[in-house]
């Protein structure tokens, strides 16, 4: 099997294998598995909703897709996706508020490397744990999400928000600091549909981690602390500078979240905006095989099933949009799992040896 | 009381147990010897029932017998001391001894019991220990008293010790010997693995040698000498010998005085060692691994914490203690380490990326737009010249490095490290797991560099490789230089001696 | 200050009652993690007890008319959910030898679907599960709780310190070669682990549900089997300090629920509960890294046991 052949091949196993037990539940509560996928996924296909929403909800996916990508390259599992985007997303609204009066070629800029750059300080605290005092990024990722979502719903809460406001949500950024929506770019595509210059950001960011990790030496370094670290340390790579710099690099991408958030959607910083993004970020990337174009495939059916759950809601009669959720956590079951695919094989295998 | 028959046990592409027979009589204490590599270890994993075997048959008492976990050979009565020790540090000297064999119900940990009949063991054998110690806080000699209390305890009449001396001072030695006879005298049974000569003939009764996974001769100790086992323990059969003309030794390159480095636990590796290597000479040092070689060799080449060395080292005059790895490449120092696969490969990666490994971030490598990104057609060029110039095969750049043979492995890493034209190579175990026509290539590959001024820092376990290709030879035994001899006239024997006896 | 006092008792009762769940999760997560799996699935085994335990208690009590017998009933699913989740886990972990943490991530996410897509399907709700009575719940006193906690550290204590399933446990937790080398079955051992953990975390899920309130909700475990993994962090993987570091977290919790809105700062403001509610997850980062004493966690964490390599 060559390689490509195999990276195409397992993922496509797992989605299918997690479509099936998908079924299999949709059958237990009741409905007919193909009329919910034919909801699920062909709504995501119509012209412009369906494609203009999967590719709004691909968006934050490809960001954090690529956050834990960089990281599991570099050997780091980084579950603080999620952390990283609420805390960047404030950042950028606050630079939003606090300069509202700038000119757009300020102030679109200054908010996004807002977001950029607090993405990577709260990405690169657990990879300075772990170089330091060698504490897992796992465990302190986690613990990290807590505290950013305290941080920023406190800040909130307390000092940004619309006074009599009933919702957790900031004042307006100033409207210099507004994305377009691709809308106003492509002829008989609707403005109100929010993709906007945000999804054309994730894309670059793909092309660019594409770069940064295959063609640059720092990129080069990061890759190989992740295959074999004593193989690294003795080409005279430092591990512990590697470590802080891939979840520095992995926060930044997740902070990116926000730019389309705050910038391109809704224009101000609202409490709990994330759909699981972070975590959902873990199931693209493995999807994805770790690769950046891997990362665009997979959040775009993870977006679509996103999209096809509101469908699924309203049309279905005992199906919800939580379906898309338990396909997720399927999928990277069997993902992680892929040693059972090949036992599954094997066995055959070895049975109709048995038989012949 | 044991018998291996036609065991055979392949680990990827090595064979390290190639119908392997061994027969162990009861009450007897049997030596197995041989290097590191020649199967000992397998074999006796395999009658432990750690590993399991491709083919072959074991029998114990009489019987054929299988053997699929440590449940069943403890079962059958057989414990094994390993070399590194199976023991949970932070878990009592009993709770140890009684794990898995415990005593009292299911619901209720009789510890209290368990310490007395450990108290009786330890009086019966002579095996001083607290039951109520945790391990960490014990010595290793201690730790090995444990493991052997731990097999006693289940009843073993058959003792596998692998390399129990190893980590035993030689006063130890002596009363570890006192042990063993006494077990011996109360009926059981001891295999003991080792590469000491000295010790064999002290303590076994019969010897099994066995080279490249392969049994080369069954003896009884009383009939043979040091001289003839280290004969058959050390001939490689087909190893040529090198072709070299006198070395044309320049200055000093590399200084080493009074160098120590300390393990993580703080245990001495490196002792006090002092040498030179000149430009256009191969130093070799010969010794029995784990004799401190690794520690050496990583330490010069910047992969120990400054913190766990003392002494000089020098190169060119630059103080290397101050120095990172990178830095130490920069000055001309190349490695090729002794473990490919842990240290020499990102085994992931494809040939050509291996192939700039250490160079990677500066030109001709890193060259385009401030020598952030790398040129992809040095790349290429480089791993086209190493692939071609070092017989690569297959010469594909872009297959992962983990699809080559060991040979293959280790000309890629070998080309590598050639090509930054280093002016010390600091070379550990170049040939092993490599297929005999590879190593003559590199050995005369070795020969060349020396030949045009560079110093070769060479370490080996294989006798006859490190005599032939060195200019000079240092025996290490146990952290220091035990000797240097003139590898010219030295014999195999003569250095055998040396390594496995200190002095 | 005489506020305070007064509402000690109360703040007392509200921690014994909010630790609960952590503590039981906490100490099923033991468990798993002294074997050497690492268990951040927690917060999915929680759901699925909580989530099945609301739901049977409900049948049983509405369709069946088991009346107070139901909450039981429903105890007892929530305990094999978690056990069937546990399993999963275990299978994939174990047997397959898959990453621990991708397979909790994985675990975590599937229950945050589950719940709702079943509750949807046979409540026609949008991921909650009917109201059930008051006197159908399980038993809320305060004394009653406690008594039963006490009693389960105290069995877990000396099941891990003073049986040989607990000694073999540890040792398959710190260096399972060793236990492998002794005759212990390194993956039965595990399998136990990571099972019992399942059962634990299910009952401190059920508990949430169908005692300390009267259906499930949405995602209502919060992010408590993450605190739960907190408080065995800080509690050094021990069951005792792990008890004590549940009651700490459980009564920074109560504090902050009595304080919104009755101790004001002296400018007049709320003190803001964000604050109190991030206490758990700063201490497990600072005494990770080492700041307060040292927390080493099981010395074979997460690593598949692999036999020749």
């Amino acid at each position: 099997m060559t390689k490509l052949a195999r990276d195409l091949l397992f993922p496509l196993i797992a989605v299918i294998a997690a479509f099936i037990v998908g079924a299999i539940l949709i059958l237990v509560v009741g409905d007919n598995p193909i009329d919910a996928y034919r909801l699920l996924l062909g709504s995501a296909l119509s012209w412009p909703d369906g494609i203009g929403y999967t590719l709004f909800h691909a968006t934050p996916l490809i960001f954090t897709g690529l956050a834990v990508l960089v990281g599991f390259r570099c050997g780091l599992f980084n579950i603080g996706a999620e952390g990283q985007l609420y805390i960047a997303a404030f950042a950028t609204a606050w630079v939003g508020i606090k300069f509202a009066n700038l000119t757009p070629w300020l102030l679109i800029p200054f908010c996004s490397l807002a977001a950029i750059l607090i993405g990577a300080f709260w990405g690169a605290i657990p990879g300075v744990l772990k170089a330091k005092f060698g504490s897992h990024e796992v465990i302190n990722t986690i613990m990290l999400n807590f505290i950013a979502l305290a941080l920023v719903s406190y800040f909130t809460q307390y000092h940004y928000k619309v006074p009599g406001d009933p919702i957790l949500q900031t004042s307006p950024i100033g409207q210099g600091a507004h994305i377009p929506h691709l809308g106003k770019f492509i002829p008989g595509f609707p403005e109100r549909i929010p993709l906007n210059v945000a999804f054309i950001l994730a894309l670059l960011c793909c092309l660019l981690v594409y770069l940064f990790l295959w063609r640059t030496k720092w990129g080069y370094e990061i890759r190989a602390t992740g295959s074999n670290p004593f193989a690294a340390e003795y080409g005279g790579i430092s591990i512990r500078k590697q470590i802080i710099l891939a979840m520095a690099v992995s926060g930044a991408l997740a902070g990116m979240v926000g730019i389309n958030e705050v910038l391109g959607h809704r224009h101000l910083y609202y409490d709990g905006f994330s759909d699981n993004y972070g975590y959902t970020g873990i199931a693209v990337a493995l999807l994805g095989r770790n690769h950046p174009v891997g990362v665009i495939l997979a959040a775009l059916l993870f977006a679509a099933l996103q999209h096809g759950g509101i469908y699924v809601d309203g049309f279905s009669q005992n199906v919800t949009k939580d379906i898309v959720q338990v396909l997720q956590g399927v999928i990277i079951l069997f993902v992680a799992a892929e040693a059972f695919f090949k036992w599954l094989l094997r066995r055959r295998t070895s049975s109709e040896r048995l038989r012949a | 009381m044991l018998e291996l028959r036609q065991i055979t046990k392949r680990f990827g592409d090595v064979l390290a147990n190639d119908h392997v027979d061994i027969v162990v009589k009861p009450g007897t204490i049997h030596a197995i010897v041989g290097e590191n590599g020649a199967g000992k270890s397998t074999a006796m994993r395999i009658a432990y029932g750690f590993y399991t075997a491709d083919s072959g048959e074991i029998v114990v008492d009489g019987k054929v017998r299988e053997i699929k976990s440590p449940h069943d050979a403890i079962a059958l009565g057989i414990g094994m001391v390993h070399q590194h020790f199976m023991l949970v540090e932070t878990m009592t000297v009993a709770e140890n001894i009684v794990l898995g064999a415990e005593p009292g119900t299911n619901l209720a940990l009789d510890l209290k019991s368990a310490a007395a009949q450990i108290r009786q063991l330890s009086e019966e054998f002579k095996l001083a220990v607290n039951p109520n110690e945790p391990i960490e806080h014990l010595s290793v000699g201690q730790q090995q008293r444990v493991e052997l209390l731990k097999a006693l305890y289940r009843h073993a009449r058959l003792l596998i010790l692998d390399e129990p001396t190893a980590v035993l001072t030689p006063l130890e030695v002596e009363e570890f010997f006192v042990i063993l006879r006494r077990m011996r005298e109360q009926g059981k049974t001891v295999i003991i693995i080792t590469h000491k000569l000295s010790e064999v003939l002290a303590i076994s009764d019969e010897v099994t040698v066995m080279r490249d996974g392969k049994v080369v001769g069954r003896v009884q100790t009383k009939d043979t000498n040091a001289a003839e086992l280290a004969r058959l323990m050390v001939g490689r059969e087909v190893l040529l010998r090198v072709e070299k003309s006198d070395p044309k030794v320049g200055k000093a390159q590399l200084e080493v005085k009074n160098l120590s480095v300390t393990d993580r636990l703080g245990a001495k590796r490196v002792n006090e060692v002092s040498f030179d290597v000149c430009s256009g000479e191969i130093v070799g040092i010969a010794g029995v691994e784990g004799n401190g070689q690794t520690e050496l060799i990583e330490a010069l080449a910047g992969l120990v914490e400054p913190a766990r060395i003392t002494g000089v080292m020098n190169f060119e005059g630059h103080d290397l203690k101050m120095l990172g790895a990178r830095n130490r490449r920069e000055l001309g120092i190349a490695h090729i380490p002794e473990d490919r696969h842990r240290r020499g490969l990102l085994l992931d990666f494809t040939l050509a990326e291996n192939s700039i490994l250490g160079v990677h971030y500066r030109p001709p490598i890193a060259a385009l737009a401030g020598e952030v990104f790398i040129d992809e057609n040095a790349v290429q060029r480089r791993a086209a010249e190493i692939i071609q110039n070092f017989d690569v095969r297959p010469p594909n750049a872009a297959l992962p490095a983990r699809a080559l043979s060991g040979g293959n492995q280790q000309k890629l890493i070998i080309g590598r490290e050639y090509r930054v034209d280093p002016k010390l190579l600091l070379v550990s175990q170049p040939t092993r797991g490599v297929d005999i026509g590879a190593i003559e290539f590199i050995h005369r590959q070795l020969v060349g560099l020396r030949d045009n001024g560079c110093a070769i820092l060479l370490v080996s376990a294989e006798l006859e490789e490190v005599t032939s290709l060195s200019d000079r030879l240092l025996i290490i035994h146990d952290g220091r230089i035990a000797g240097e001899v003139d590898p010219k006239v030295a014999t195999l024997e003569e250095i055998g001696l040396l390594m496995t006896r200190g002095h | 200050m005489q506020d305070f006092l007064i509402f000690l008792p109360i703040v007392i009762a509200s921690t014994i009652r909010l630790a609960t769940p952590l503590v039981l999760a906490a100490l099923g997560g033991l468990f798993s993690e002294r074997s050497g799996v690492i268990n951040i699935a927690l917060e999915g085994k929680m759901l699925a007890g909580a989530f099945t335990a609301a739901a049977v208690t409900y049948a049983a009590d509405k369709r069946l008319g088991l009346g107070t017998a139901s909450p039981w009933v429903g105890l007892l699913a929530g305990m094999l959910a978690g056990l069937l989740i546990a399993a999963i886990y275990a299978v994939s972990c174990i047997k397959f030898k898959a990453d621990q943490v991708v397979s909790g991530a994985a675990i975590n996410i599937l229950m945050i679907g589950m719940p709702g897509f079943l509750s949807g399907a046979f409540f026609l709700s949008s991921g909650s599960t009917p109201q059930i009575p008051k006197d159908h719940l399980l038993p809320q006193s305060p004394i009653v709780i406690a008594i039963a906690i006490g009693v389960l550290v105290a069995v877990i204590w000396y099941v891990l310190y003073n049986t040989p399933f607990g000694l073999r446990l540890r040792s398959v937790g710190e260096n399972p070669e060793a236990a492998d080398a002794a005759g212990v079955s390194v993956s039965k051992i595990r399998y136990s682990g990571v099972l019992i953990a399942g059962v634990l975390a299910g009952i401190g899920g059920a508990y949430l549900s169908i005692g300390q309130s009267s259906l499930f909700t949405r995602n209502m475990t919060a992010g408590r089997g993450f605190i739960a993994l907190a408080a065995l962090i800080f509690g050094k993987w021990r069951p005792v300090p792990t008890l004590l570091a549940c009651l700490l977290f459980g009564f920074t919790e109560a504090v902050s629920n009595y304080m919104q809105g009755v101790v004001k700062l002296p400018s007049g403001e709320d003190i803001p509960v964000q604050f109190i509610q991030m206490v758990p997850y700063v201490l497990t980062i600072v005494v990770l890294a080492g700041f307060i004493g040292s927390s080493r966690p099981p010395r074979a964490l997460g690593i598949p046991y692999e036999k020749e390599k």
